[in-house]
């Protein structure tokens, strides 16, 4: 089975629960409820989207079931929406503001902003539109009290409703089973690199003793970065020295068959990602394109910035037949399902043969670091 | 010197040949023996077979163009086939690979040895030691049966021609067709000729080629078409009935269906 077998993502039916892309401390522990924030990142255009369908189709749902006619359907409906577009949106920006200073406190505090925002957020929406007349003929006279208020109670439930589904949602999407984490840990520790990497380090040590050290240097700082929990986000920067330190190795390895050309002139080197999202990538196009070949092959990495997002296109040759053993087919289902997770519909993967190469295109959005500069910053120049 | 134990090393990998080397050369008190070669592929590996009759190979499991599980089935088929007059002896084999559960298992049933890489010297020495016991028929079948334990399909045909090995591609090959002793191997370019058995290779390459005729299997991919032929005075094949043949892609040749294939074959193409 072949990995690069083309595919395109756009996650739609998902959104990414209680992962925060910009807040790396705040992104240790997904799967283990009890630490993660409660609320969703209602700053995320998928969960604005779909938030505000779900509360449109319950309006529809609402104004057909009780409407004596089509034309009464819609009178209901523009009732409501008078009401609901504005509480909607309102609780959204309300909650995407409050959320970042609200995530790290006490459970309880959590709780009530999800479910009192929305409440609030509705009750001076209703008042509001009551005030300027909106509210349907002949309701200007009418009480407002009453309805506001059963109009914030709904939202109240809504709110809670909302945070619940992201929280089980989350909580399906990590790999709590104990066989999805052992083979999460196997594909990272990587069994066959790591012992064609020794056999490699061996094979230097008589002759070049000093090569033997330096690919001991590269392989202790890999599995470093193999080992730490790849939900956490580092600079582009770092990711693609990871890249270049697991290329050396497999350089020495197949020689003058691997090939590498680099273009980073645009990268934003301080754009966060989620740590090893391009390093096994890479090593997919090295198993897939160059090691089935007896010729030199070509790995061309492209890393740039494009407006708000940062572009990554990797190009390596198209595998002349099957690849050379089985076994890293997850590679791309693995990137793309992290991706959905933390990027939602803002990410994209695009994996597809073209011009008799295999191309792959990968875009997020340009995040950086707003607080803790230095969390992890070693340049070594030797390497 | 000349009555040491050849080795020919063959692994894509430039690091671990020398690496192969070195620990060799260690064993040299232990187990007097001469580095005969090196190869980094199976068209190399066949070649230096050929011209240096090495009585050990190393052989890389993990190799492209051709696996290592492969290429042990072209080299044990080399020397089990040559006929009486130039009797080949067949080189024993000992695989190397650096990690792969499933070639692992399939090789503890076998007479066959392997090594982890990796290699270390007590361990290579006991390979050394214990392969040379081993019976070519024993091995040969030992291969056979490592290459259906981990699915390994031939991708090519090997054909001696004057003392030299060829690998045909399978997926060059338009058509196989049995006459007499030989199989007539037909490609794009030209014909080789290989002793086997048609039955044999229908049964191995199933998804490749399908029978058309009691002597003949085609390439599905290269089927262009079919043609109806009128009977004739010329044509006694089909006794004097009108019957089908195949009209080739690429070379443009044409082959006959017998009746009883054509039930089959016929759905073939669109």
């Amino acid at each position: 089975m072949n990995d690069q077998t083309p595919a395109q993502m756009r996650p739609a039916g998902a959104a990414p629960g209680a992962v925060d892309a910009a807040s790396p401390a705040r992104l240790k522990r997904v799967s283990d409820g009890a630490q993660a924030p409660l609320l969703p990142d209602f700053c995320n255009i998928g969960i604005v989207v779909r938030v505000l369908l779900a509360a449109n189709a319950a309006a529809v749902a609402h104004a057909l079931v009780g409407a004596a006619s089509p034309g009464d359907a819609v009178g209901r409906f523009v009732t409501i929406a008078a009401w609901l577009e504005g509480s909607v949106l309102l609780s959204l920006a309300a909650l995407c503001t409050v959320r970042r200073s609200v995530a790290g406190r006490a459970r309880s505090l959590q709780w009530a902003t999800a479910v009192g925002v929305p409440a609030v957020a509705t009750a001076l929406v209703s008042w509001g539109v009551h005030r300027i007349g909106l509210d349907g003929p002949g309701a200007a006279s009418a009480p407002v009290a009453w309805p506001a208020a059963l109009r914030a109670l709904a939202a109240a439930g809504a709110g809670w409703v909302l945070v619940e589904y992201f929280r089980l949602r989350a909580r399906a999407f990590s790999p709590s089973l104990s066989e999805a984490r052992l083979q999460a840990l196997q594909a990272r520790i990587r069994p066959h690199f790591l012992f064609n990497s020794l056999n490699t380090v061996l094979s230097l040590m008589r002759s070049r003793p000093r090569e033997a050290e330096a690919t001991l240097e590269n392989l202790a700082d890999l599995f470093r970065v193999f080992m730490r929990d790849t939900r956490e986000l580092v600079p582009l920067d770092d990711e693609i020295e990871t890249c270049r330190q697991y290329l050396a190795i497999e350089q020495l390895r197949l020689g003058p068959r691997l090939e590498v050309s680099w273009s980073l002139d645009t990268m934003p080197g301080d754009a966060l990602l989620p740590s090893l999202l391009l390093q096994p990538l890479i090593e997919n196009a090295v198993h897939h394109g160059i090691e089935p070949r007896t010729e030199a092959g070509l790995i061309a990495i492209r890393v740039e910035r494009v407006a708000e997002r940062v572009r990554v296109e990797i190009v390596n040759p198209l595998a002349q037949d099957a690849p050379a053993r089985p076994g890293n087919q997850m590679a791309l289902s693995n990137v793309r399902e992290r991706l959905m997770l933390l990027y939602d519909m803002e990410a994209e993967l695009n994996a597809a043969p073209a011009d008799g190469r295999f191309r792959l295109t990968l875009e997020f959005p340009y995040r950086k670091e707003r607080r803790r500069r230095d969390v992890r910053r070693h340049h070594n120049p030797d390497r | 010197m000349s009555d040491a134990i050849t080795i020919l090393i063959v692994d894509d990998e430039a690091p671990a040949r020398s690496r192969m080397r070195e620990v060799l050369s260690d064993l040299v008190p232990q187990f007097p023996h001469r580095v005969v070669g090196e190869a980094a592929n199976a068209p190399e590996a066949l070649a230096q077979i050929e011209s240096q009759q090495p009585v050990i190979v190393l052989l890389d499991v993990q190799m492209p163009g051709m696996t290592g599980i492969e290429l042990a089935r072209h080299i044990t088929a080399r020397a089990a086939d040559a006929d009486g007059s130039n009797p080949r002896p067949m080189p024993r084999i000992v695989f190397v690979t650096a990690h792969d559960e499933h070639a692992v298992e399939a090789f503890e049933v076998g007479a066959v040895d392997y090594l982890l890489k990796p290699v270390r010297a007590q361990r290579l020495l006991d390979a050394l030691q214990r392969v040379q016991k081993v019976i070519p028929a024993e091995q040969l079948a030992a291969i056979e049966g490592l290459a259906r334990a981990t699915h390994t399909q031939r991708k090519h045909l090997s054909v001696h021609e004057r003392g030299r090995v060829i690998l045909v591609p399978l997926d060059q090959v338009v058509y196989l067709k049995a006459e007499l002793k030989y199989i007539t191997v037909r490609t794009r370019e030209r014909e080789f000729l290989i002793e086997e058995s048609l039955t044999s290779l229908e049964e191995e390459f199933e998804d490749r080629f399908v029978r058309i005729h009691r002597n003949a299997l085609v390439a599905r991919g290269s089927i262009a078409g079919f043609e109806r032929v009128a009977p004739s005075a010329d044509n006694t094949d089909g006794g004097g009935d009108p019957y089908w043949q195949v009209v080739l892609r690429d070379i443009g040749d044409k082959l006959p269906v017998s009746r009883r294939q054509w039930s089959v074959v016929k759905g073939l193409v669109g």
